[in-house]
């Protein structure tokens, strides 16, 4: 019963700490329905009972106004409530922040809108955090630039990521699969797309994608690597494959107009190429297209030159009927 | 009653000018009242432009930056131009002095230039809109807000002028309240109301000038590049953070408390009984509003403040649930023995009994750290917050004007209307903002413009019955302005409800322009039904 | 509708019962205005304690770069108005209207005085640029080794600054009171304003001797 409440009330429980606090909710929970239950009924109770009947003389009515052990009960049993609620919530929390020793230490920066997670044995990649199952993981977050907020549900945890100082949060995940992360702080116009995947992996697994990170792509085709890089570096966030507009420019309309002029915002323009598309990449604020706002952070030391190469490839192919 | 009660503040003087320089306090209270109003559903059209956007997800009716826009101008002008200036500025101007027994608040000119710097921050924010709109949530949170290309600077001088006119307002109740009582209304005889504007007046004078100084600071952050919140130069977004809500705490209890005290008002009298509790609900009034500038940091719980920080905001937020808790069980013994009648003024009572109490009781998940850090900026604390500001707030306010409405204007609106739009808000409140709760559960974080396909069911659910919610409050409110326009007068000795407070007992509706033909003495207690039978009036 | 007396002394408000209530509200409301004051600048020094514990080093040696002596001059030149301003309250009091004016002048002259020291303290950070934010520049000798001191200049200007606003804005109301008190309108009946407008600028005089300190001294 209770685990079919859980179910539907919250997300799956993963973290190791996540069972813990949704006893802990569904401990305010009952006593909330039965304070709550008090209340209502007692309202409608008396609001019937002592409802003025039609035809009814106006009376005058009873003088009491207190009843010391009403109120005292009202007093006391919400203060027990609540003293238990408390010690719990701190309890809980507790367990939420201290951070066990053997803990793995990924180092998460969110940057309007997108993730980057650095692994502790070198490698780096975006909006997809791979954990192994079963170990303790330790995440030290910050921004590059605005306030973000890191949010698993599944994990039941949750960090601001502030552009000044290191916050940290753990967890220790039970089951193996791909869950949401969320960024809860509001951060611009790209806030609600700036979503990433927890991949959670069996230990063995885990080691085995760890030590191959970063060396995986040499030997793909640039365009079929750009289109992979599409995805992988959260291009697609802000640029649509289909020729509608998100918060940049389509990459279709840019391959469609590949050799003409593009204008900016300045009144100047420049013809688009391959040089244009890597100085916007790179230098994305020296150059706003015309009709957009210049809200998008440079690449610089993200993309390796080949990478580079590969999006620039990725982009020529685009036609009308390009599916990723 | 003489031939001078044909004569009321309404007819007399005449003139727009005698209504622009008036220093009535029952004049500059309905300017408040309206332009409140307008505000009222300015912000209300700009929730139903998110509500149906939300239906689905995707982009489907507005982009991300509209969206922005319009949660921003939602949140910043319900709480700094609709509910902060405008409960306390209408129905407690109106009211006030009334129940004292004064002829007017102790700084009339004072009042009025309230009400025209309110105005001239409100065109501040009017520009901010026609400008292009601001971004950043009413927050304002740096460095984003120091870094946004929209209109912050307009829309926080709006706030900060805004601010002035919710200080001198504080100023002028809280003398009017100290030394303005007729002789014999001692502190124990005053209506609970008035306690409630008493509170809400401290808060205002104490906590206002730190988020005048706090936009001082952020508009000189972006003229200036001051630093002193900007990481890039060392400075530090937290303590925003920190500043804003030390200010901005305390505001929730500046938007709840005059509800409370409307409360306190309609339920004894539409009961027709001595409300239970008199002194706990005084002094809870107090203590809530002093508690209330020390919990500020349960809005901060994943910034990353210290654990201890963290345990001792918890600790003290319970301070707030108790006296609050024992309120609602006070104004519901308060019916015990009584006489209930179900007028509109008390089904709204009813009505905010029930949302508030889920309010409240949501509120203790939030306080509770482990939990927070889950529910932290999910739809859980939208929903939470809604319950209290409009289940509590915005219910307890349209309930005070019902209540007085007749007695305030001398006019009476349908009755039986009345009746059907408090239910339509009742049950269109619960349909928009219950799902929310469960979406906040579910991980849902709050302004998305966007979401995710498992949120779509609750998400359309919300956004259906926020359409009932919007259609239920303009009628009810037109309703309202109806019976002015179809000048559906009472008799001027009229007492709808059998009031026991002077603006009942002792003045004409609406009242004298003077308020008290001659200064009125007092008889009785604010709810002594035990002791005196007022009878029911109500005359065409 | 009861009219009050027609005995009543003209600044008797209609909607008061006696010049007694007048008084004691516009007391009250000038007490519970200060506290509005004082918690607008807890706010700044709140700031500035804050930042103080997050750059103690750069707070001590940036403090040297003050003109000490500048502060002290300031500091003398507003308690001895706030003098003037309380013998301008006697003077009323005794009805000398002529010792009155002149104590109001005299406490006018002394605001101006401090405005021109820091007029000159101002202009002096200006050339050298010891100035908030983007916008410091100064590299002396005995500043290039300090941690951001641009924060200790922001909080330095904004709070003296705010301060100056607030002398600027008592030199206005002096002028009124001396404008008033010369024709007559204040006397011994009736001197409210000049009462209140005096613990304003005792107000003001107090928040100085917080920073004086604050900025000058503490090292």
């Amino acid at each position: 019963m209770l685990d079919r409440l859980t179910e539907f009330f919250f997300p799956k429980q993963v973290s190791t700490y996540a069972s813990d606090i949704d006893s802990l909710y569904f401990f305010i929970f009952y006593s909330s329905v039965v304070l709550f239950f008090i209340v209502v009924f007692g309202m409608v109770y008396l609001s019937i009972k002592y409802r003025h009947r039609k035809g009814e003389e106006l009376k005058l009515t009873s003088s009491k106004d207190h009843s010391n052990l009403l109120e005292s009960m009202f007093f006391i049993i919400p203060l027990i409530l609540v003293s238990i609620t408390f010690v719990w919530g701190i309890r809980s929390y507790l367990k939420m922040v201290i951070v066990p020793d053997d803990a793995i230490e990924i180092k998460v920066t969110g940057q309007s809108w997108f993730w980057t997670f650095d692994y502790p044995d070198g490698g780096t990649t975006l909006n997809e955090l791979v954990v192994p199952s079963n170990k303790p993981v330790k995440l030290v977050l910050s921004s590059k630039d605005v306030l973000h907020s890191f949010f698993i549900p599944v994990m039941r945890s949750k960090m601001d990521c502030l552009p000044n100082r290191y916050n940290i949060m753990w967890f220790d995940a039970t089951k193996e699969g791909v869950y949401d992360i969320f960024c809860t702080e509001y951060c611009g116009t790209g806030h609600s797309q700036m979503g990433a995947k927890v991949i959670v992996m069996q230990p063995a697994q885990y080691e085995e994608w760890a030590s191959e990170l970063g060396s995986e792509d040499d030997d793909l085709p640039l365009d079929e690597l750009g289109a992979k890089l599409y995805t992988k570096k959260a291009c697609n966030t802000c640029h649509t494959l289909d020729g509608s507009a998100l918060v940049g420019p389509s990459y279709l309309q840019t391959s469609q107009m590949w050799g003409q002029e593009r204008v900016f915002d300045d009144g100047t323009s420049t013809v688009i190429d391959d040089n244009y598309i890597r100085s916007s990449i790179l230098e994305p604020m020296t150059q706003i297209v015309a009709g957009y706002q210049g809200v998008m952070p440079t690449y610089q030391g993200l993309l390796s030159d080949r990478e580079l190469d590969a999006l620039i490839a990725f982009l020529k192919t685009l036609n009308e009927d390009s599916q990723i | 009653m003489s031939e001078n009660m044909k004569q009321n503040y309404l007819n007399h003087p005449k003139g727009i000018m005698s209504w622009l320089l008036t220093l009535d306090h029952k004049r500059i209270g309905l300017m408040y009242l309206v332009s409140g109003i307008l505000f009222f559903f300015l912000g209300g059209l700009l929730a139903l432009v998110m509500r149906f956007e939300l239906a689905a997800p995707g982009n489907d009716i507005i982009s991300n930056e509209i969206y922005n826009n319009a949660y921003t101008l939602h949140g910043a002008i319900m709480i700094f131009l609709f509910i902060i200036p405008a409960i306390p500025g209408a129905l407690g101007n109106i009211l006030l002095p009334l129940m004292v027994g004064a002829k007017d608040v102790a700084f009339p000119r004072l009042n009025l230039a309230s009400f025209y710097i309110y105005s001239f921050g409100a065109l501040f924010a009017l520009y901010t809109i026609i400008n292009g709109g601001v971004d950043t949530g009413w927050t304002f949170y740096t460095p984003y807000s120091t870094q946004s290309s929209s209109n912050v600077v307009p829309m926080t001088l709006g706030i900060f002028i805004i601010g002035f006119s919710s200080i001198l307002t504080g100023l002028n109740f809280i003398a009017t309240v100290h030394k303005m009582r007729i002789p014999g209304l001692t502190w124990y005889k005053l209506p609970l109301f008035v306690w409630a504007l008493y509170g809400t007046s401290l808060v205002q004078i104490t906590a206002t000038p730190v988020l005048a100084i706090t936009m001082v600071l952020l508009m000189l952050e972006r003229f200036l590049g001051i630093g002193i919140f900007d990481p890039a130069l060392g400075g530090d977004p937290v303590l925003y953070q920190h500043f804003f809500w030390f200010y901005s705490h305390p505001a929730v209890y500046i938007m709840i408390l005059p509800a409370f005290g409307i409360i306190s008002e309609i339920i004894p009298v539409h009961s027709r009984k001595k409300i239970w509790g008199y002194k706990f609900i005084a002094y809870s009034t107090l203590s809530i509003a002093f508690i209330g500038f020390l919990v500020w940091g349960h809005h901060m719980f994943t910034s990353g403040q210290s654990v201890f920080s963290q345990i001792v905001f918890s600790f003290i937020t319970y301070f707030v649930g108790i006296p609050t808790g024992v309120k609602i069980f006070s104004w519901i013994l308060t019916m015990y023995k009584g006489q209930v009648s179900f007028t509109p003024p008390m089904f709204y009572a009813l009505a905010f009994l029930f949302l508030f109490t889920i309010g409240g009781l949501t509120g203790i998940f939030l306080g509770a750290v482990a939990l927070d850090i889950h529910l932290h900026d999910t739809y859980f604390v939208v929903a939470h917050f809604h319950y209290v500001m409009q289940g509590g707030t915005i219910v307890a306010f349209l309930g005070g004007l019902h209540h007085w409405w007749p007695k305030s204007f001398g006019v009476m609106y349908n009755q039986t209307i009345a009746n059907i739009a408090a239910l339509g808000v009742f049950i269109g409140f619960n349909g928009t903002f219950f799902p929310q709760f469960l979406l906040g559960l579910r991980g849902m974080p709050r302004r998305y413009a966007t979401y995710d396909e498992q949120f779509v069911e609750l998400h359309s659910y919300s956004t259906f019955w926020s359409g009932i919610l919007g259609i239920s409050i303009f009628i009810a409110v037109m309703n309202l302005f109806w019976s002015f326009i179809k000048r559906n007068k009472v008799d001027p000795g009229s007492n709808p409800w059998g009031g026991m407070t002077l603006e009942w007992t002792h003045t004409s509706s609406p009242p004298h322009p003077h308020n008290f033909e001659e200064e009125p003495v007092l008889q009785h207690g604010p709810y002594d039904y035990d002791k005196v039978i007022v009878q029911k009036t109500y005359k065409k | 509708m009861a009219h009050h007396n027609p005995d009543a002394p003209s600044h008797l408000k209609h909607y008061f019962h006696d010049v007694n209530q007048q008084y004691e509200t516009s007391k009250f409301a000038m007490w519970a205005f200060i506290l509005t004051e004082v918690l607008t600048f807890a706010g700044l020094f709140v700031a500035y304690i804050v930042y103080r514990s997050w750059y103690p080093n750069m707070f001590i040696d940036a403090h040297l770069l003050l003109d000490v002596n500048k502060g002290l001059m300031n500091t003398i030149v507003l308690i001895t108005s706030s003098l003037t301003m309380a013998l301008a309250i006697w003077a009323i009091q005794k009805n000398n209207k002529r010792l009155s004016v002149l104590m109001l002048a005299a406490t006018f002259i002394f605001a101006l005085v401090f405005l021109g020291i820091k007029y000159l303290e101002y202009s002096h950070k200006f050339e050298v640029g010891q100035l908030p934010g983007e916008f410091y520049s100064y590299m002396g000798p005995d500043a290039v080794h300090l941690n951001n001191p641009h924060i200790f200049f922001s909080i330095y200007f904004i709070m003296t600054g705010l301060h100056g606003l607030h002398v600027a804005i008592g030199m206005g109301l002096i002028a009124w009171l001396i404008y008033s008190t010369q024709k007559g309108n204040l006397t011994s009946e009736y001197y409210t304003p000049m009462e209140m407008i005096g613990i304003f600028w005792h107000l003001v005089d107090l928040i100085w001797i917080y920073l004086f300190p604050l900025f000058y001294l503490i090292g």
